[in-house]
C-alpha cells in the first residue's frame, strides 16, 4: 500500500518536472517573441535558418569525408574561402552571371580539394588518423597564408559585388529577399542531387559500401581510392557553393573567412550526428539558428557568439557524442 | 657480469645546461646581443615549457589536445591580475585582493572536488536507481537521479560559495601580514613566484574541470572539443572587460610589470623539466605512457585510465599555465590575438617537429621554432616577411609525410633519458633463454 503511494507520488513527481521543463520552453519562447515583438523573433529565425541552410553545405562536406576516411579535412573551411573568391573574381573581373560563377567556384574547389588529397591525405591513409588531421591543419593553414599573400587574394578585407540586384519582399514586417530564396533553393537543390547520387545511383552505391567497410569493398571490386577521392570532391564542390553563397549573403570576403565558418558547420556534423547526411542538414539549421538568436537577443551577444557555438558542442560531447541521429559504436579491440 | 664506472648522466647535462645559462647571460651582460633577442630567446625557454606540457598530455600519454592555448592564456591573465595588483595603483583597491581571491577560489574549487570525490555521488544514485527500477520505467528514474544530483551538485557549489568567501577572509589577513613583514624588494619577487605558481595551479584545476569529462571521448573528438574550448577561452577573453575592467577585453591588458629575466624564464624550465622527467620515469609515469600504448590493455593490468589521463592532462596545464604566466611578463602586455587558435597550433607543431614523446625533442624544437620564426624575419627580403606562415605549415607538412616520428623519435639526451635497470649479476634461467630463443624464431616465422 505503502510503496503504491509512493509510486504514485514519485510518478507524479516525474511528469511535474516534464511539464516545467515543456511550460520552461513555451515561457522562454513566448519571452523572446514579447521582448522584441513577434517581427523581430520570426525574422531572426529566418535569418538563422538561412545561415544554416550555408552552413548544411560545408558541414556535408565534413560528414562525407569524416564517414568514409574518418578524418576531419580542416582544410575544408578554407576550400570554401577558395570557393568564394573565385566566383568573386569571376564576377566582378569578368562580368559573370550567378550560375557560371557558382559552377565555375564549385569546379575549382573540387580539383583544388582533389589535388590536396592526393598530395596530403593519400600518404597517410595507413598512418594513425591523428597524423593526417595534423596534416590538416598544416593544408589549412597553407591555404590561407598563401593566399593572404599579396600576389594571390591580398590579406585585405575586400567588398563583394553581388551578381544580381537584391529584391525585397515585406511579408507583414518580415523581411525576405532573394538571397533568402536563392540559398534555400540552390542548398535544397544540391542537397536532393546528392541524395540521389548516394540513394540511386551505382556510384553511391559505392561510397556507402566504402565507408562501411573498406577492406570487404575492395575485394568486392570497388576502387576504394577512386571513391574517396570522389568523396573528396563531391564535398568540395558543395563547400564551393556554400562560399559563394556565404559571400552573397555577407558581402565582405578575406582569407582567413573560412575559419569561423568551418568549424561552425562542424560542429553542425557533430551535432547531427558526424556521417549522416540529414543530421548534417537538422545539425546546421540549428546551429545557424542559434548563431543568429545569441546576436538577436544575448546581451553583446555579437561579441559572444563564438562562445556560444562552442559551448552547444561541448554540450553535445557530454551528452551524446553521437550526435541527434547518430549511432552509438563500440570500439573493439 | 662486471660493474663499469660510468659517468651519472647529470653531470653533463648539468654542465651543458649551466653553459648555455652563462653563455646567455655573459651575452646579455656585454650587451652582444640586442634586447629583441634577448626577449626571443626568453620566449623561446617559455615555449619550451608550454611544448613540455603539450608532449606529457599527447606525446606520453596520447591525448590529442587543441586547447592547450586556454591553459596557457589561463596562466597568463591570471597572474598578471596578480602581479599588477601588486604596484602602486592596485585595480582591486588592495594590493593582495586579487591575489586572496585567486587562493581563495583555487581552494574552494579542490573543496568542491574533494566533495564530489568523497561523497560518492555516484554510488548514491546508483543505489537510488536500483531501489527505483522495480516500480518505476526507465526514463522515470533517470530524471529522479538527474535531480537528485542536481540537487546535490548545487548543495555542493553552495557551500563551496561559502568557504570561498571564508577562506578569502583569512587568505587576505595572511598575506597583508606577510607582504606587511618582508622587506620591498624581496615581497616583489615572492610575489612574483607566487604569481607564477597560482598562474600554473589555476591552468591544472581548469584542465582538470575539463578534461574529467571530455577525456572519455575518442581520439579526435577530444582534439576538437578541446579546440572549441580554446576558442571559447578566446573570445572569454576577448569580451573580459565585461567582467573585470583591468583585463581590458580586445584592448589588450597594459601595465603589467615586466618581471620576467632569463633567470626566471631559464630557471623554470629547468625545474619543469626536472619534475617532468622524474614523472615520465616514475611508475605514475608508465602508467601515463601505458595509457598511450593501449587503453584496453592498461585497464586489463589494472591502472586507472581516466585517473591517469586526468593526471597527464592536469600537469600538462600547470606547465602551460606557468609558461603563460612568465610569457604575461615578458612584454608586459597581454592580447587575445596572442592566445588565437592559430597560436594554439604552435606547441603541437613543435612536439611534432621535435618527436613526440620526446623531452630532449621539444626542449631542442622549441628553441629552433622561436629562433626560425624569428630569424625569417631577419632572413627574409624585405616583403617577404608574409611568407614565413607559408613556409611553416609546407615544413609540417614535409616532417608528417616524410618523417611522421618527428626529428628525434622518442630518442633522449642525458639525464633525461630513461634511468639504466641497476647492473646485477642476475643469472638468466636457461628455460628462460630457450623460450626467447624459441619466440624469436617464431616472430621470424610470422
Amino acid at each position: 500500500m505503502n510503496k503504491a503511494i509512493a509510486r504514485t507520488a514519485l510518478r507524479g513527481l516525474v511528469w511535474l518536472i516534464y511539464a516545467a521543463l515543456a511550460a520552461g520552453i513555451v515561457w522562454g519562447i513566448a519571452y523572446l517573441v514579447r521582448i522584441n515583438g513577434p517581427v523581430y523573433f520570426v525574422q531572426s529565425v529566418i535569418d538563422g535558418l538561412r545561415l544554416g541552410f550555408v552552413y548544411a553545405l560545408i558541414a556535408l562536406g565534413y560528414t562525407m569525408v569524416y564517414g568514409i576516411v574518418r578524418l576531419i579535412n580542416f582544410a575544408h573551411g578554407d576550400v570554401f574561402m577558395v570557393g568564394a573568391f573565385t566566383s568573386f573574381y569571376a564576377i566582378s573581373r569578368y562580368g559573370w552571371g550567378f550560375v557560371p560563377a557558382i559552377l565555375l567556384a564549385m569546379i575549382v574547389c573540387t580539383l583544388l580539394n582533389v589535388i590536396i588529397e592526393r598530395i596530403a591525405y593519400k600518404p597517410l591513409r595507413n598512418a594513425p588518423r591523428i597524423a593526417a588531421l595534423i596534416t590538416a591543419i598544416g593544408v589549412s593553414f597553407f591555404l590561407e597564408y598563401f593566399t593572404a599573400l599579396r600576389w594571390v587574394f591580398s590579406a585585405d578585407y575586400i567588398t563583394y559585388k553581388r551578381p544580381f540586384e537584391v529584391v525585397v519582399w515585406n511579408l507583414k514586417g518580415v523581411l525576405i529577399t532573394n538571397i533568402t530564396v536563392i540559398i534555400v533553393g540552390v542548398t535544397i537543390g544540391l542537397l536532393v542531387l546528392l541524395q540521389f547520387i548516394i540513394n540511386r545511383t551505382k556510384i553511391g552505391k559505392a561510397m556507402r559500401a566504402t565507408s562501411d567497410d573498406k577492406p570487404a569493398s575492395r575485394l568486392m571490386g570497388i576502387n576504394v581510392d577512386g571513391i574517396i577521392s570522389l568523396t573528396f570532391a563531391i564535398g568540395a564542390a558543395l563547400a564551393g557553393a556554400g562560399g559563394v553563397l556565404y559571400a552573397i549573403a555577407f558581402p565582405q570576403i578575406w582569407t582567413f573567412m573560412g575559419i569561423m565558418p568551418g568549424l561552425k558547420a562542424f560542429v553542425a556534423a557533430v551535432l547531427g550526428g558526424i556521417g549522416n547526411i540529414l543530421g548534417a542538414l537538422v545539425g546546421s539549421l540549428l546551429m545557424g539558428t542559434v548563431d543568429v538568436m545569441v546576436v538577436s537577443f544575448v546581451p553583446n551577444g555579437s561579441r559572444l557568439r563564438d562562445l556560444f557555438a562552442f559551448l552547444i558542442l561541448i554540450i553535445v560531447f557530454l551528452v551524446k557524442p553521437t550526435g541527434i541521429f547518430g549511432e552509438t559504436q563500440i570500439e573493439k579491440v | 657480469m662486471k660493474r663499469r664506472f660510468t659517468i651519472p648522466t647529470w653531470i653533463p647535462t648539468l654542465v651543458f645546461a649551466a653553459a648555455i645559462y652563462l653563455a646567455v647571460r655573459y651575452a646579455t651582460q656585454t650587451e652582444t646581443i640586442t634586447r629583441y633577442w634577448y626577449q626571443v630567446i626568453q620566449f623561446a625557454a617559455i615555449t619550451a615549457i608550454s611544448a613540455l606540457g603539450l608532449n606529457l598530455i599527447y606525446g606520453f600519454n596520447g591525448q590529442f589536445s587543441l586547447g592547450h592555448v586556454g591553459f596557457y592564456a589561463i596562466g597568463a591573465y591570471g597572474s598578471a591580475l596578480i602581479t599588477k595588483d601588486f604596484g602602486r595603483n592596485p585595480w582591486s583597491g588592495d594590493r593582495v585582493g586579487a591575489l586572496s581571491w585567486i587562493i581563495a577560489a583555487q581552494l574552494g574549487i579542490l573543496l568542491v572536488l574533494a566533495a564530489f570525490r568523497y561523497l560518492r555521488i555516484g554510488r548514491l544514485r546508483q543505489r537510488v536507481r536500483s531501489t527505483l527500477a522495480s516500480s518505476l520505467q526507465p526514463h522515470e528514474c533517470n530524471v529522479i537521479c538527474l535531480l537528485l544530483t542536481l540537487a546535490i551538485t548545487a548543495l555542493i557549489l553552495a557551500a563551496g560559495y561559502y568557504a570561498t568567501i571564508g577562506l578569502h577572509w583569512v587568505a587576505y589577513r595572511l598575506n597583508t601580514a606577510l607582504y606587511a613583514a618582508l622587506p620591498q624588494k624581496l615581497g616583489v619577487a615572492v610575489n612574483f613566484a607566487v604569481a607564477i605558481l597560482s598562474g600554473g595551479t589555476m591552468a591544472a584545476l581548469v584542465s582538470y574541470l575539463v578534461g574529467l569529462p571530455l577525456l572519455r571521448l575518442g581520439s579526435d573528438y577530444f582534439g576538437i572539443a578541446t579546440l572549441g574550448f580554446a576558442i571559447m577561452m578566446y573570445t572569454a577573453l576577448q569580451n573580459s572587460d565585461l567582467v573585470i575592467e583591468t583585463m581590458k577585453g580586445a584592448r589588450g591588458m597594459v601595465g603589467i610589470p615586466p618581471y620576467t629575466t632569463w633567470t626566471w624564464a631559464f630557471g623554470a624550465l629547468v625545474v619543469c623539466a626536472i619534475i617532468m622527467r622524474n614523472l615520465i620515469r616514475s611508475s605514475q609515469g608508465r602508467a601515463i605512457i601505458s595509457v598511450r600504448e593501449d587503453e584496453i590493455a592498461a585497464r586489463a593490468m589494472g591502472i586507472n585510465v581516466a585517473q591517469q589521463k586526468a593526471m597527464a592532462f592536469s600537469f600538462g596545464g600547470f606547465f602551460a599555465g606557468i609558461a603563460g604566466a612568465l610569457f604575461a611578463h615578458l612584454y608586459g602586455f597581454l592580447h587575445p590575438s596572442s592566445f588565437n587558435m592559430i597560436k594554439g597550433f604552435d606547441p603541437l607543431i613543435i612536439i611534432v617537429f621535435g618527436g613526440l614523446g620526446s623531452m630532449t625533442g621539444t626542449i631542442v624544437a622549441s628553441i629552433g621554432f622561436a629562433l626560425l620564426i624569428e630569424g625569417l624575419r631577419v632572413i627574409l627580403p624585405q616583403g617577404f616577411e608574409d611568407w614565413r606562415f607559408v613556409i611553416y605549415p609546407i615544413l609540417l607538412l614535409l616532417v608528417m609525410l616524410l618523417r611522421q616520428e618527428g626529428l628525434l623519435g622518442t630518442r633522449e639526451w642525458g639525464w633525461l633519458r630513461a634511468p639504466l635497470p641497476p647492473d646485477r649479476d642476475i643469472p638468466v634461467p636457461p628455460r628462460a633463454l630457450a623460450a626467447q630463443r624459441a619466440g624469436g624464431n617464431n616472430s621470424e616465422e610470422a
